[in-house]
């Protein structure tokens, strides 16, 4: 940001060098005003609904249907989040939702890597089939054809398990098309000058492309890790015990009631949102300042 | 995503890294070349069996289930055209089909529209504040499906919710925004542009900074005004971006299915169901499998249609 306000503060005193320091400096800040104030109603709208839906978690079942309703709760309480820890077994569902996405996001980084790479550095009719192949998975997804991916899994007998979930989430076309775009830009001259010195194939991807490809690795780690916490189609229809439940079809359970508890709603929520925002303001940056240009969508 | 797809296409052994072993003797250079055929086999063999068992395979079930009867389990009748006959003339596909597209038609503009006035608002070089307001952004992409229908659900309750107070506060009657199919499915589409606007700013910001300043410059000092930069260089400059958002999100529009359920769960009554949940509904819960195939591929068909007509798009606006 600092180099932001440089170049514009520069731009500004070529343009009008000649007018005092003092007026340039006030012609800023008027000029600033739009922009800031614009960019600041778009945060408080996109903010609002989270921080209204925030403050509600910690009003009491009474407050929450009382007219006027206030902005910040007149009475704080935690009664919902000790219900809602009561009533959900956060313990067992936090650990199956981490298991699924920590072990499929591994995998997804690896296989993305290394098949990004093959169609980044390789030649071979073939290939070109297969990135076509991975390209058609943006257009054509798998929760179109949820029953015959059903059965697939069930008949490899990984119904109502785990492994059931986290096998079909593993590819996604955006992954290896991140690891493709990056490994096109690393120059062919390194690969060459490896192949001179002797080095194996296999080598060179692990030893000297893949450390270098680490900060996509993150992106698409945090990214992958995101939608595999937040999945909900797959789970719902390859769980059927609740003991194996993942934390979004625990909350569907909450709403599914005729009557909703929103206090326990609300707190039950606010509770499985808190690993992904402590994971995302660690590492904010890797997300919110990759130039990322390939189809992020799965 | 398009230009990947054109250089997948396109790019034929430019840079073929067959040829390394040049001088070397025959034998040599025919073990090269087979080393560098195995290499990417092996490198690309976990994606391959995966996309096999978990695309392809379905898929080919997909097709052939939908001239079936099956219905989960038993034995696999063939009944032919069948189920295409009945879909085309089931009234309830056509609605949820229907109201699908509406639903495209309306949450992409939106999505689009917010999306990029967040990208804008980022990137202009006087806001100041940019990056906790980028942070602040960017949060909505962290909630689930599922919670974001919980949160929009809380916001536009018909009682107790925040909208009809500040409404009713104001002197106006109480909005009926989930007994009101058409309401209702206006407060989804907001809540899917809200959820989907963090990533489709960041595409753009990309794309953004990748407009030369020198234009903004020129066009200054011609004396354009802010709106009329945006229109005539802004736009034309993220053109590929926007056909590219367009497309992901007109994909991910037409398979909305978890923000939904938590929202509204398709109501009031069925008038919001879409189409994924009326697959969902078919194909599990009345274990129709057969009858949910046909309509699945219907939907492919549909989602390949688009797609191709986007790139299509993409193309002549590229030449």
């Amino acid at each position: 940001m600092a180099t932001e306000t440089m170049s514009s503060s520069m731009g500004a005193r070529i343009r009008r060098s000649s007018r005092p320091v003092t007026r340039k400096k006030s012609g800023e800040i008027r000029r600033s005003i739009l922009p800031t104030t614009m960019l600041w109603v778009l945060a408080v709208l996109m903010a609002f609904p989270l921080l209204w839906f925030l403050l509600s978690s910690f009003k009491g079942g009474g407050e929450l249907f009382t007219y006027p309703l206030s902005f910040l709760p007149r009475e704080w309480t935690i009664d919902g989040y000790a219900r809602a820890w009561e009533r959900i077994d956060f313990v067992r569902y936090f650990g199956n939702t981490i298991v699924v996405a920590t072990i499929t996001t591994a995998l997804t980084v690896f296989f993305c890597a290394t098949a990004g790479y093959a169609l980044a550095k390789y030649r071979a009719p073939w290939l070109s089939v297969l990135a076509l192949c991975i390209l058609s998975m943006t257009m054509l997804p798998g929760e179109v054809i949820l029953n015959p991916t059903f059965s697939v899994v069930r008949d490899l007998g990984f119904y109502n398990s785990l492994i059931g979930v986290i096998l079909p989430s593993i590819l996604t076309p955006t992954g290896v098309f991140m690891f493709r775009q990056f490994f096109i830009t690393v120059p062919d001259e390194l690969l060459d000058a490896a192949r001179m010195d002797g080095a194996k194939e296999l080598s060179i991807f692990f030893r000297i492309m893949l450390p270098l490809a680490r900060p996509i690795m993150l992106t698409l780690a945090i990214i992958s890790f995101q939608w595999r916490w937040n999945d909900y189609i797959f789970p719902l229809i390859i769980l059927s015990d609740p003991k194996n439940f993942t934390l979004q079809i625990a909350l569907r359970t909450l709403i599914g009631s005729e009557n909703i508890d929103w206090a326990i709603l609300l707190a039950a929520s606010v509770i499985s949102m808190i690993p992904l925002v402590l994971l995302y303001l660690v590492f904010q940056k890797y997300i919110t300042s990759s130039d990322i240009n390939t189809g992020l969508r799965d | 995503m398009t230009s990947t797809m054109r250089s997948v296409v396109g790019a034929k052994a430019k840079d073929a890294p067959v040829d390394a072993g040049v001088g070397t003797s025959p034998s040599r250079r025919r073990r090269v070349k087979r080393r560098y055929r195995l290499t990417p086999l092996l490198l690309s063999a976990g994606v391959i069996v995966l996309l096999g068992l978990f695309f392809l395979w379905p898929g080919v079930l997909g097709l052939t289930y939908s001239f079936t009867s099956y219905r989960g389990f038993g034995p696999m009748n063939f009944v032919g055209l069948d189920n295409y006959a009945k879909l085309a003339s089931d009234p309830t596909f056509y609605a949820a089909l229907g109201r699908t597209l509406i639903y495209t038609a309306f949450s992409v503009p939106l999505g689009y529209a917010l999306s990029l006035s967040l990208a804008v608002a980022l990137t202009n070089l006087r806001a100041r504040g940019k990056t906790a307001a980028r942070i602040i952004f960017f949060l909505p992409w962290l909630v689930s499906p599922i919670v974001t229908g919980v949160i929009w659900r809380w916001m536009f309750g018909e009682n107790f919710g925040f909208v009809n107070y500040v409404i009713t506060s104001l002197g106006g009657g109480a909005v009926p925004w989930s007994s009101d199919p058409n309401l209702s499915l206006m407060v989804v589409i907001v809540a899917s542009a809200w959820a989907g606007a963090a990533f489709n700013m960041l595409l753009f910001i990309a794309a953004l900074n990748n407009v030369p300043k020198s234009y903004y410059e020129a066009a200054e000092l011609d004396g354009a005004n802010g709106w009329q930069r945006f229109v005539s260089i802004t736009l034309p400059g993220i053109a590929p971006t926007s056909v590219l958002v367009i497309l992901l999100s007109t994909l991910g529009q037409m398979k909305e299915f978890a923000m939904i359920q938590a929202l509204n769960n398709g109501g009031p009554g069925t008038s919001n169901q879409l189409i994924v949940q009326y697959i969902y509904q078919t194909g599990f819960a009345q274990s129709n499998v057969g009858y949910a195939s046909a309509a699945s591929m219907v939907l492919l068909v549909i989602l390949m249609v688009i797609a191709l007509i986007q790139l299509a798009i993409n193309r002549k606006a590229n030449q």
